[in-house]
């Protein structure tokens, strides 16, 4: 029953919002409004701070540059504000693909520091634009009207701003269950697993700053026809410190915290005003020091903010998640011929200013083998694997894969050839169940882009996937896992669901990275069960591994690696009985 | 015997999450006392509450320098150190300035002699004198762990705590290592060690203690736990493979 | 232009710059050692201004609040760690630097700086009053957040700023001031015209960027200070307290922002807002150094007033804008040449 209601709780809520005017007096009205407008530019910010990962100082300015095309152009040029959304959409597009190419490659709080840059830069240029009326603004911007109904009065421009609020959050919640979206959640982590798994990372990101941008230039688009005047100060860098205020506070990483951010920023504010002007004068400012205070304290205790807290006390359980029919995809890769050569490298070299970590390094692997890659560690096993995966570029040497010479290796290149890999330290989403993290390994399966994902086009296509996902979950024993949230599996079975999604992508080589590394024995051994049957299937597999045992039990042949060099490659009885793996490796003197 | 450190239910926890339980511990001037078991027993969690990077309950003492307040900074001003499992160098300085740092907090000492100190280390790992004006980042796995190692005796301890200085270096590395080990016990250096290289920490130490799932199930003179059937069993002959003793299995079964 | 006016200009740009650099240099030592981007140190230097102004028309200025008011607080945060473990040495220390040194401060400011003080005593309890700012800031904001990522340090740093200026408001009211400055016949070197406050603006830019380049390069607590950005837990491990380290460099960076804001008090009006633009034009140069480079900091700050001097000659308006839209490419350069910091919130 309390999961039924759980799962109802945003269509009660939108219900309770519709109901709420009635209820109300037209001040408390307008309030909600504003908040309602501030929770959509919000909502902009959490799906580019808060699931991606970039943070934004000027996302102020997107909503103001929304505002101010809209507002120019009902009132200087008298079209319809509806015309005046869709310039602002294109104009927030354009601008947000223009800065964020430049942009989106800068990490952390370089980011961070070009968007305050640019926020304070675009008030600037408003406040001392002629046409957009310098610091005081446009007046006269026409109500939003629907057929002959303008809508004026505060009720009216509360439903249009509950509805706006109600479409964007029902996309955002769509578009972030999809395949898209998937990719966008992982990008927090780092472009490593978008980039291992087919997608281009840097144009996701782009994508989530121009979305951001085009929401704020939607809730800009609001406040314009709401408020019908305009002055350059609610975009300024004090209004997208607050945006990201209410992000933080409300939780970052969720649609719902915007909401809870927007309103308890809002209102607190509100109050706060009205008490510590009467105490302090007309022109205090001092309720910014108590949100600095909130802020600072949210981000020494609650770095997550408070949504997932009061998700957790409200709904300890989580929603119901309707189990997935297992799958197997139609169209598979055709795997080449057992003994087929997969994957063959020549004379690969790679060299780190003065230190040579892979030198002169040759090996090839067939399908249906597997070839363990042992070594010390410094012993270039970890060079060579980013060498072959295109995590790095070869300084010199061939490589080619199924026949065909690779000049230029990238990790997103590989993966679409037919290549799959793992992580020595499992990098998957913490906060993505274990169904959703093989799904990302699919991701280059799918078709449905941008447009067909916001729109519910792609159930098919995610049926599929998702399908598929579920279908490798149970092949690896994880199937009753599918659901629990990656972060909270056993490092045994993170490896393991780290195997799955690197399946996902229906690959013809498999790089594995020390999979056994701290697993328990039994654990040890249901991951050499899985291995055997993959290879059975007629999968190449390059296994590195620091248990010589594990290796030496299941590999075909061997490499062993020291000082960056080959020391010995073929069958596990021929490199143990190799004098110089025994005197440079195993200690022993020949 | 005196005991250096002397712990009893001692309990260290992250959260939820109890790493160390209720666990007695004793080690005692001038021995190596070993600490062994299994990945995710609580080892390195015991260590670092000693050195006070992580709160701890329960009750800790070093007897012969009662006044040593918890907090790591006292500990090493009490000259107590601890190369931990991490190695924690300072990537970007060369190797000189991170043997340098390494005697910082003696700086104020009487006669305190940074070239003396420097030489020592040197003659203790000649490979660091060759390495000197390289970054420590652009080492490899095995120079790390002298560095790591080498920044530690600069402070010339009383007290060395080790937490698996063999992992992940090569047989030929671990058997260096173990042999510098072995040298500063010589001079009298009072260790505690932690490893899961259950075999080479033994023969090495006077007492041991066997932790697992954060609670200590045997201790004893090392001798007596290196003969344990139960130890054998699960530490020394069983499936957990450790690199020393696949050394020793592999050369039998090849030579 | 004619070749006088750009001379003119050129000058006007070195001077400002050399605030700047200042500045950078500051910044670039808080984020070496620290990884905070410390942007209210713009406001520090506005407080100056403004206490000093405060002392000179006889009133006893509002930072004396600010500094019982934080001080407070630090201690308390101090006390609620150090009471239950019983570390007396702490208990006493917290009492003695957050509240006998401030108190005393504080009684110094409010009685014996008269209005008909010679300038140079208050001067200098106007330094004493911003440089003790800097470790109290670190005591309730930083030092908790000691482990985060450079990106959560740069929001609780844009959040402190944030504080700061509503204070600033509330404490100096929204009046700009002008300080009086060193007077001093205007002297010429090559035919140019220097006035000594831009000399002496020059010289201590010169002397703060030189200073701290040797101390990180040559002494051992330089180097000490280095260690606890590269790895905190190695830095404690050999008995550097990072929190000492912190404190360290926010004292610095306080006495910095109190010589400078000594230093541009006289050739500007200042207000209680008007630091955080100043801090991000010294923060444009630190950039260009890529927060590790004095000199290259140095010569980004000097470039920046420049350009400063420049666009406000040809578009006064847009200064600022051509300021800051100059840092994208750079800050684009920056991260595309170095390697990926760490990322998120989390």
């Amino acid at each position: 029953m309390t999961r039924r209601l759980i799962a109802l709780a945003p269509w009660i809520a939108l219900l309770a919002a519709a109901l709420l005017p009635l209820l109300l007096q037209a001040y408390q009205v307008t309030v909600i409004t504003y908040v309602m407008i501030a929770a959509v530019a919000c909502i902009g910010l959490v799906l580019m701070t808060g699931i991606v990962g970039m943070v934004s100082f000027g996302h102020a300015a997107f909503v103001g540059l929304g505002a101010y095309v809209s507002g120019y152009l009902s009132t200087q040029l008298e079209l319809s504000p509806w015309l005046g959304l869709a310039g602002a959409i294109v104009a927030a597009s354009a601008a947000a693909a223009l800065i964020g190419a430049l942009t989106v490659r800068m990490s952390g709080h370089y980011l961070a520091l070009s968007t305050l840059c640019f926020g304070i830069s675009f008030y600037f240029l408003v406040g001392n634009s002629e046409s957009l009326g310098r610091f005081n603004g446009l007046t006269g911007i026409p109500p939003v009207s629907i057929g002959a109904v303008e809508l004026r009065g505060e009720r009216q421009t509360y439903y249009l701003v509950l509805i706006a609020l109600a479409l964007v959050m029902a996309w955002c919640r769509q578009l972030l269950d999809s395949r898209t979206g998937r990719v966008l959640r992982s990008l927090r982590t780092g472009p490593v697993i978008a980039e291992t798994f087919g997608a281009n990372a840097q144009r996701y990101r782009l994508l989530a700053f121009v979305l951001a941008a085009v929401i704020g230039a939607i809730a800009g688009w609001l406040y314009a026809h709401v408020q019908r005047f305009l002055n350059p100060t609610p975009f300024g860098l004090n209004a997208s410190i607050d945006y990201l205020f209410m992000t933080v506070i409300g939780g970052s990483g969720q649609l719902w915290g915007a909401l809870l951010g927007a309103g308890l920023v809002t209102i607190i504010k509100h109050e706060l005003q009205d008490v510590l002007k009467l105490v302090f004068g007309p022109t205090t400012r001092l309720e910014m020091l108590f949100f600095a205070a909130i802020m600072i304290v949210v981000l020494q205790k609650a770095r997550k903010g408070l949504w997932p807290y009061l998700s957790q006390k409200l709904t300890p359980r989580a929603a119901p998640v309707a189990p997935v029919d297992a799958v197997v995809l139609r169209h598979r890769r055709v795997k080449p011929e057992h003994g087929l050569t997969v994957l063959s490298a020549s004379h690969l070299q790679r060299t780190f200013g003065g230190l040579v970590a892979v030198d002169d390094v040759s090996f090839d692997v067939k399908s249906g083998e597997i070839l363990g890659i042992l070594g010390p560690n410094g012993a270039g096993k970890t060079t060579l694997f980013n060498l072959i995966s295109g995590a790095l570029p070869r300084s010199k040497g061939e490589l080619s894969f199924l026949g065909q010479p690779l000049s230029r290796v990238s990790a997103r290149g590989m993966c679409l050839r037919g290549m799959s890999r793992t992580f020595q330290h499992a990098a998957l989403v913490q906060d993505m169940t274990a169904l959703e993290n093989v799904a990302i390994g699919a991701t280059h399966l799918g078709r449905c882009g941008l447009v067909a994902n916001s729109l519910r086009l792609n159930r098919v296509e995610e049926r599929q996937l998702l399908g598929w996902a579920q279908h490798l979950l149970e092949r690896v024993g994880l199937a009753d896992k599918a659901n629990e949230l990656a972060g909270n599996l056993s490092l045994g079975h993170q490896r393991i669901l780290e195997i799955a999604r690197a399946l996902a992508s229906d690959p013809v080589l498999l790089l594995l990275d020390e999979p056994a590394a701290g697993l328990r024995a039994n654990e040890k051994a249901v991951l050499a069960d899985l291995l055997n049957s993959l290879r059975a299937e007629g999968l190449a597999i390059v296994l590195v591994e620091h248990d010589m045992d594990f290796v030496f039990r299941l590999a075909d042949r061997l490499m062993v690696m020291n000082f960056g060099r080959r020391i010995a490659f073929g069958r596990p009885d021929e490199v143990r009985a190799d004098a110089g793996v025994q005197e440079a490796y195993l200690g022993v003197a020949a | 015997m005196t005991a250096l450190l002397e712990i009893e239910r001692f309990t260290v926890r992250y959260d939820r999450l109890v790493a160390v339980n209720d666990v007695s511990l004793q080690a005692n001037a001038g021995e190596v006392t070993a600490v062994i078991g299994p990945n995710g027993a609580g080892k390195t969690s015991l260590v670092n509450a000693v050195m006070g990077l992580v709160p701890f309950e329960g009750r800790l003492a070093f007897p012969a320098w009662p006044q040593v307040a918890h907090s790591t900074e006292a500990r090493v001003r009490a000259r107590i150190s601890l190369v931990p499992e991490t190695r924690d160098l300072f990537g970007p300085m060369t190797v000189f300035d991170n043997l340098r740092l390494g005697a910082f907090a003696a700086r104020g000492e009487r006669d305190f002699d940074m070239a003396a100190r420097l030489d020592e280390t040197f003659r203790l790992f000649p490979r660091l004198a060759e390495r000197r004006d390289q970054r420590a980042d652009t080492l490899s796995g095995g120079e790390r762990q002298m560095l790591a190692l080498g920044r530690a005796l600069m402070l010339r301890p009383r007290f060395l705590m080790l937490d698996e200085p063999s992992l992940g270096l090569a047989p030929l590395i671990v058997a260096e290592v173990f042999r510098v080990i072995a040298r500063l016990r010589d001079q009298g250096v009072s260790i505690l060690l932690i490893e899961q290289n259950a075999r080479a920490a033994l023969r090495l130490s006077d007492r041991a203690y066997v932790l697992e799932n954060g609670a200590v199930r045997l201790h004893g003179k090392a001798s007596d736990i290196a003969a344990d059937p139960r130890v054998i069993e699960a530490y020394l002959g069983g499936s957990v493979a450790l690199a020393s003793d696949r050394r020793e299995r592999q050369s039998g079964r090849v030579g | 232009m004619t070749a006088d006016v750009a001379l003119i200009l050129l000058q006007d740009g070195i001077v400002s710059g050399a605030v700047y650099v200042l500045l950078a240099t500051v910044l670039v030592l808080i984020f070496s050692v620290t990884r905070v981007i410390f942007v209210p140190q713009g406001d520090l230097i506005a407080f100056t201004a403004l206490t000093l102004s405060a002392f000179e028309t006889g009133n006893v200025p509002g930072t004396v609040w600010l500094l019982m008011f934080g001080a407070t607080a630090a201690m308390l945060l101090e006390l609620r760690q150090a009471v239950p473990q019983r570390d007396r040495a702490r208990i006493l220390r917290s009492l003695l630097r957050f509240g006998a040194l401030p108190a005393l401060i504080a009684i110094v400011a409010v009685f014996l700086v008269p209005k008909t003080a010679p300038l140079l005593w208050k001067m200098t309890v106007s330094c004493a009053l911003v440089a003790c700012l800097g470790p109290l800031i670190y005591r309730i904001v930083f030092q908790p957040l000691a482990a985060s990522s450079p990106l959560v340090l740069l929001i609780a740093a844009i959040a402190t700023h944030l504080g700061l200026n509503s204070v600033g408001l509330h404490l100096f009211g929204a009046e700009g001031v002008r300080t009086e400055g060193f007077s001093g016949q205007p002297f010429s070197i090559f035919g140019i015209i220097v006035t000594q406050q831009a000399a002496g603006v020059l010289a201590s830019s010169v002397i703060a960027v030189v200073g701290l380049y040797l101390f990180f390069r040559l002494s051992l607590r330089g180097r000490a200070l280095l260690a606890t950005a590269y790895n905190r837990r190695g830095a404690e491990l050999v008995g550097i307290s990072t929190e000492t380290a912190g404190r360290t460099v926010f004292f610095v960076a306080g006495l910095a922002a109190a010589v400078s804001g000594l230093l541009i008090g006289p050739t500007t009006t200042l207000y209680y807002d008007s630091g955080f633009i100043l801090g991000l034009k010294g923060f444009v140069g630190a950039i260009v150094g890529g927060m590790a480079v004095y000199p290259l900091a140095a010569a980004g700050a000097l470039l920046v007033g420049t350009v400063e001097a420049f666009a406000s000659f040809w578009a006064s308006a847009y200064r600022d804008v051509i300021v800051f839209l100059l840092i994208i490419p750079v800050l684009f350069w920056r991260s595309v040449s170095s390697v990926p910091a760490e990322d998120g919130l989390e």
